[in-house]
């Protein structure tokens, strides 16, 4: 790496770190980006990673996310917290293109300095988040942010992957959107530590609340308690209450299990540069030589698995011949 | 392996209202033409205050804004491009689309916006010039 570059990471490092919020909007740029420069970056600021309380939103579409957050950003302002969000949208698998509307819910922080806002598209990764939500959160948390939230795409039952992230998970949903709970009760219900029932003033909401509870009831022993709280996020009630629950699961999870976090992030994100490095790999091979390898697997001459374990192992050239 | 890998990103665009006009059928139908054309926008909905602009842009770090007006909220435009400038975002695109008379159109111009989209405008037309400006504008010398 030049020294040129070398000392302009080094400008940008220290100006994340003092606050700078435009050099930090070009870094999360940067990073979605996969510049081989942000990886330097972000190795750098490292170090500073992990001092933030993260929060991750998910639940189906339309039961109120935004709003919630926009509610939960305003209690949390009002605790003396900065807050940074990230609130992920959908990209057409068509043509990759994405409107990012989550700030329409969220007007009310625009002004606010102490308030960084960042609309990511998922460019076209499941899981709930865009490929690169991790790193993003890790480049906000580093930049000195005391709690970083992260609002998932409208999510059904395999959307988990925000768990993964944030410390403390709530997954929200509302009554009257009639199968609202039986869409979350597959996969996204395990990975709560919070469960919201927002719209509470609507009829049904004792009904979806009933339902979350026998849902919990059912689990198997060893799970901490699942608190389920009543918001109506439009008018700011239960907001109070469900940041305090979010600042007891935050004090309750134990070093190990945070150790434990650690590691499967860890690992989370080995196995996304794995992924990244194979995949730009695949890229290089043209036309031809994937014709030919097509060709060699269709006549039952060669494996797939076989294919891939050499072109992992560097020979693309192996791979081909 | 080359220092520099060129990795293309999707231009990133904000579509917004500032002023009183809540008319935003126009920047809904602007918005969606980006999106299909596979570019991230940004979309806030109207009643945004300058200020807000800047910071929000900032923060998004969009390669061009987009401001429709349709009642005269043009005429604020000049203090936006003020404003973006002493925020160090002069390198980001403006445009703007709408109603805007023709005399007005120098004024706005003068005062750096890229360019105006009069009624009549061809979506495919506004597509091709925000790309364009989008590209530009992700030169800017400070990015990584």
């Amino acid at each position: 790496m030049s020294e040129a570059a070398d000392d302009r990471i080094n400008r940008l490092v220290e100006r994340i770190t003092a606050g700078d919020t435009a050099a930090l909007a070009r870094a999360i740029t940067a990073v979605e980006a996969a510049r081989p420069a942000a990886s330097q970056l972000l190795a750098r600021l490292q170090p500073r990673v992990g001092r933030a309380m993260t929060v991750g939103f998910t639940g189906p579409p339309g039961v109120g996310k935004s709003t919630l957050i926009s509610a939960f950003v305003k209690e949390m302002r009002k605790r003396g917290e900065t807050v940074a969000v990230l609130a992920v949208d959908p990209s057409s698998p068509v043509s990759g293109g994405a409107i990012l509307g989550d700030r329409v819910r969220m007007a009310e922080h625009a002004g606010d300095e102490g308030v960084f806002i960042r609309s990511i598209a998922s460019r076209g990764h499941l899981g709930g988040l865009s490929r690169t939500t991790s790193r993003v959160a890790d480049l906000v948390d580093a930049a000195g942010f005391d709690v970083v939230v992260i609002e998932t795409v409208g999510a059904g039952q395999s959307e988990v992957e925000v768990a993964g992230i944030a410390q403390t998970t709530i997954v929200v949903t509302s009554p009257g959107a009639g199968d609202d709970v039986q869409a979350i009760k597959a996969g996204i219900l395990e990975v709560a530590d919070i469960l919201v029932v927002n719209k509470a003033d609507m009829e049904g909401a004792k009904q979806a609340r009933r339902a979350l509870k026998a849902m919990l009831s059912l689990r198997v022993k060893g799970h901490l308690e699942v608190p389920v709280i009543d918001t109506v996020a439009i008018r700011g009630e239960g907001i109070e209450k469900l940041a305090d629950a979010v600042g007891r699961n935050h004090e309750r999870a134990a070093p190990a299990d945070r150790d434990a976090a650690r590691r499967e992030r860890f690992v989370a994100l080995l196995a996304e540069c794995v992924e990244q490095a194979c995949q730009s790999r695949l890229k290089a091979l043209d036309g031809d030589q994937l014709e030919r390898l097509q060709d060699a697997v269709e006549r039952g001459e060669r494996e797939a698995d076989a294919i891939a374990a050499a072109i992992m192992d560097g020979g693309l050239a192996s791979a081909v011949s | 392996m080359p220092e520099v890998m060129i990795n293309t990103r999707p231009a990133r665009v904000l579509v917004t209202k500032i002023g009183l006009d809540g008319h935003d059928r126009g920047s809904r139908v602007v918005a969606a033409a980006l999106r299909d054309a596979g570019m991230e926008v940004v979309y806030t909905g109207p009643w945004q205050s300058i200020p807000d602009v800047v910071k929000l842009a900032t923060e998004e770090d969009v390669d061009v804004i987009g401001i429709s007006s349709l009642a005269t909220d043009h005429l604020l435009v000049p203090k936006l491009m003020r404003a973006l400038q002493e925020a160090d975002m002069a390198h980001v695109g403006v445009v703007v689309g709408g109603i805007v008379p023709d005399d007005e159109e120098a004024m706005l111009r003068e005062a750096g916006v890229d360019r105006v989209f009069h009624p009549g405008s061809k979506l495919d037309e506004i597509v091709e010039f925000v790309r364009r400006r989008a590209g530009e504008a992700q030169q800017h010398p400070e990015r990584l």
